[in-house]
């Protein structure tokens, strides 16, 4: 049975616009199997299964299905072949219960019969070992109610290969044992299953094979009881590339941020910083490594004063040449443009770059004024400085610009990210955040935010750089913090450390190892 | 108030209810859609003058009008036009993703200058008194059972209208049983929802859009015509009342929190609040201003009584108002 192949991927490559996702990747998925695909983050993973689920369309390359040929261009054609995704962001509508979101979109027997699709449902959970109530609301439902009624809509359609994008992400320990014990289920009703995580424990334990992929392609397969974290660890990060990013070394380090037991909790109520302690030294960049989601955002947030923070924590600030550069100055209950004003600057670039930080529309100008327009004392607005500084950007930074009253959202990423990145370094901070902020760019663009922070460094500055490359978490920074669950797992000398043990605190498994 | 003022004024109400039924009808359809169609008055206006336009040329060139060829002309004409007038706001804002609350008001404005111009230009087509008249179609509009039974108090109350004002409530009804019995109406409740995972479900988004948005207007559109037809018994007035009950019937969506079966009693306390001024002895002209109001007062009262109480089925459907771009995932 554990020959039989329910799916078959041929030298499937898929391109977006230069970027290549997946670069000729061949892979094969048995029936009756748990397949774990494991990657770092951009390593193509979800856009690969994507391309399973009908979401994306595959440039080349073929799929096969029960070894005949097939063309996937929608998530209808997937699941006409039996296979269906559960999506890390859920697919369901808010005020729907679990059966209408189940039957929705079926084309089935015309009149809509709620009370046979809720027992149908209570037959498919009963089955399996789920537990789903089909007239519950979704808004009513907790995380892991939402992902059990995407599971069960997957099964109701018959799916015979499951794909699950980063299922324990969003789950407490406790329920992703009980998913874990409902995946084991319908592996012995024979279905396939493909998990995508980062979680080498999870791997380890509910997987029965595992598949690597590495920026984009696949490098090799093997059966999880014939490996360890450790052999998985280096297929994953493979070895360490040499950048050759200029580190000069830190200048005179002098403690500038000391952050103690900053704990946050996120709207939801769900923890996303434990008891977080680390110090930022003036003078050196401190890099943070993590998977994506482990609490990046919400650190970076939090010192910028834009997160609520739990009772009992610190962040104590040491500005340079402050009078009481002993004492230090608390961040914590200052309000954001307090922290702004004493010289913590925060330049962060989400996934769509444009979303926080920048005014789309709004030329550079515009861009530079939303910075300074508290300044002016008269009526108007005083926007020859804002321009000054901005020609001043563009000079410096060589953005590619028409002009200065070009929106900035037509511009290129790169551009969009220099903008933003040089406006924070104009305000001369002693503490500049930067997250991803290489995010999406070429190298050599790459090279000059490098430098720019480098730069800052050297005049003494505390840089905090976020990022997902570890080769360049390693080339660029002094030390790195690693978070592993919103905890710190771990802070390492960037220059003596190596790929692999950033990797495993990245996944905690140095802690585990030392349990066992 | 005397008694038969009373009567005369459930009468009047039922009558603006029946028009701003329609509207608000047509535009749950639309909202639940996801398209925040803010064109009603328009397409009302151009529901009227459709209706009156086709039967006007009808018994113009017949000297002897067949009473059912009157209503279907009519009928179909009014749909029609008003579901051209929901394809011109689907094809900007679905197709071309222009702004929705932009498109809907422009189409208001269009629609009520387009229907004044021809009403205006079927006045001097029609000659004599400078009034067009389509007694006939009018009459099959009004015809109602009241004047044959007599059944006194009960039948001035029930009976007196034309089939439309039944015609309105059997459509709420329909409504309500379409959209949450059926899988079609379940699709579409999901495309104004949350459109990414309609089309997730292989529900095509753009095709629910057109046909909710379009259908939905020619129902609105029937409002116009019940106006014309059966209140101004078959004339055309410019006096801005259509586009007054088409901004109540938007109001109306809001207040019935998107059920139609809501509407229907909600169009009748719509209608006694438009047109009580009327009833009430002493009011001078800026008093009675006051009193029109009242119906947009009593929808202010019930938004702030839906975001107290959080209940989440009372809210808008939650893309209303938005484009949907499938690369946007």
């Amino acid at each position: 049975m554990e020959t039989e192949v329910a799916v078959q991927l041929k030298h499937i490559t898929k391109r977006f616009a230069k970027v290549i996702a997946n670069d000729d990747v061949s892979l094969d998925i048995y029936k009756g199997e748990i397949l774990s695909l494991l990657g770092e983050n951009g390593s193509g993973k979800t856009t690969l299964m994507n391309m399973l689920a009908g979401i994306y369309f595959p440039d080349e390359g073929e799929i096969l299905v029960n070894g005949k040929p097939v063309t996937i261009s929608s998530p209808k054609d997937a699941f006409s072949h039996g296979i269906g995704m559960i999506h890390q962001h859920f697919k369901l509508v808010d005020v729907f219960t679990a059966a209408e979101n189940i039957v929705l979109g079926l084309e089935d027997e015309g009149r809509l019969d709620l009370k046979a699709a809720a027992a149908k449902i209570n037959e498919i959970c009963k089955k399996y070992g789920f537990h789903v109530d089909p007239n519950k609301k979704i808004y009513d439902m907790s995380v892991s109610e939402k992902q059990t009624v995407e599971i069960v809509k997957v099964l109701y359609r018959g799916a015979r290969i499951l794909i699950l994008d980063e299922p324990t992400a969003v789950l407490t320990p406790q329920e992703t044992d009980r998913l874990f014990a409902v995946m084991r289920n319908m592996k012995a009703d024979g279905k396939s299953m493909i998990i995508i995580t980062h979680k080498l424990h999870e791997v380890m334990d509910v997987s029965d094979r595992v598949a690597v992929l590495r920026k984009g392609r696949y490098v090799g397969s093997v059966s999880t009881s014939e490996t360890s974290p450790q052999a998985l660890t280096d297929m994953m990060v493979g070895h360490a590339v040499t950048l050759n990013i200029n580190r000069p070394e830190p200048k005179d380090p002098t403690p500038r941020l000391e952050v103690s037991n900053l704990t946050v909790y996120d709207a939801m109520g769900v923890k996303r910083l434990d008891q977080v302690s680390f110090t930022a030294m003036g003078g050196e960049i401190l890099g943070i490594a993590g998977i994506a989601g482990s609490g990046q955002k919400e650190l970076l947030e939090s010192i910028a004063g834009l997160q609520p923070i739990s009772p009992g924590a610190s962040i104590r600030y040491r500005p340079i040449g402050h009078p009481d550069a002993h004492e230090g100055l608390e961040l914590v209950g200052k309000t954001p443009l307090q922290i702004k004003q004493a010289g913590v600057s925060l330049a962060f670039v989400p996934e769509d770059r444009l979303g926080m930080g920048l005014v789309g529309s709004q030329g550079m100008t515009g861009n530079m004024l939303l910075r300074s327009y508290r300044k002016g004392r008269g009526l108007f607005t005083d926007r020859k400085s804002p321009k000054k500084l901005a020609e001043e950007v563009i000079a410096e930074l060589d953005v590619v610009t028409p002009g200065v009253n070009f929106p900035v959202r037509r511009l290129s990423g790169g551009n969009v990210q220099k903008v933003l990145v040089g406006r924070e370094i104009a305000q001369s901070p002693s503490v500049l955040m930067t997250a991803y902020a290489v995010r999406g760019l070429d190298i050599n663009t790459s090279y000059t935010i490098y430098n720019l922070l480098t730069e800052q460094k050297m005049k003494g500055v505390a840089v905090v750089y976020v990022g997902e490359d570890l080769d360049v978490l390693l080339e660029l920074c002094d030390r790195i913090l690693v978070l592993c669950g919103g905890q710190v797992s771990g802070i390492v000398d960037a220059r003596t450390t190596t790929k692999e043990e950033v990797g495993l605190l990245m996944t905690r498994f140095k802690k585990e190892a030392a349990q066992i | 108030m005397t008694g038969a003022q009373i009567i005369q004024l459930l009468q009047s109400a039922i009558c603006f209810g029946t028009v701003i039924m329609f509207g608000a009808i047509g535009e749950i359809l639309t909202e639940k859609s996801g398209n925040l169609n803010l064109g009603v008055p328009g397409i009302m206006y151009l529901g009227g003058i459709a209706g009156l336009a086709a039967s006007f040329f009808y018994e113009f060139n017949n000297p002897d009008p067949n009473g059912l060829i009157c209503l279907l002309i009519s009928f179909g004409a009014a749909f029609l036009v008003a579901a051209l007038g929901g394809l011109l706001y689907s094809f900007l804002t679905i197709t071309l993703r222009a702004n929705q609350n932009v498109t809907g008001l422009t189409l208001t404005i269009f629609g009520g200058g387009v229907a004044n111009f021809f009403g205006g230009s079927l006045n001097t087509l029609a000659g004599g008194v400078g009034q067009i008249s389509v007694a006939a179609t009018s009459a099959v509009y009004r015809a109602n059972i009241h004047n044959i039974t007599n059944l006194g108090v009960f039948g001035q109350l029930f009976l007196s209208y034309g089939f439309m004002a039944y015609l309105a409530i059997a459509a709420a009804i329909l409504m309500a049983w379409f959209l949450n019995r059926t899988r079609t109406g379940l699709n579409l409740r999901a495309v104004g929802e949350n459109p990414a995972t309609a089309d997730a479900a292989g529900i095509n988004v753009t095709r629910y859009k057109y046909l909710a948005t379009c259908v939905g207007a020619g129902i609105s559109g029937l409002g116009g015509l019940y106006y014309t037809m059966d209140y101004i018994k078959g004339t055309w007035a410019n006096d801005g009342t259509i586009e007054s009950l088409g901004w109540l019937a938007v109001a109306l969506v809001i207040f019935a929190t998107w059920r139609s079966t809501n509407a229907i009693w909600g169009s009748y306390l719509f209608g006694l609040l438009f047109w009580v001024y009327q009833y009430i002895p002493g009011l001078g002209r800026k008093d009675m201003e006051l009193f029109k109001m009242l119906p947009y007062l009593v929808t202010i009262l019930v938004l702030i009584a839906i975001s107290l109480r959080k209940k989440r089925e009372n809210q808008p459907p939650a893309s209303l108002g938005l484009a949907y771009f499938r690369e946007e995932r």
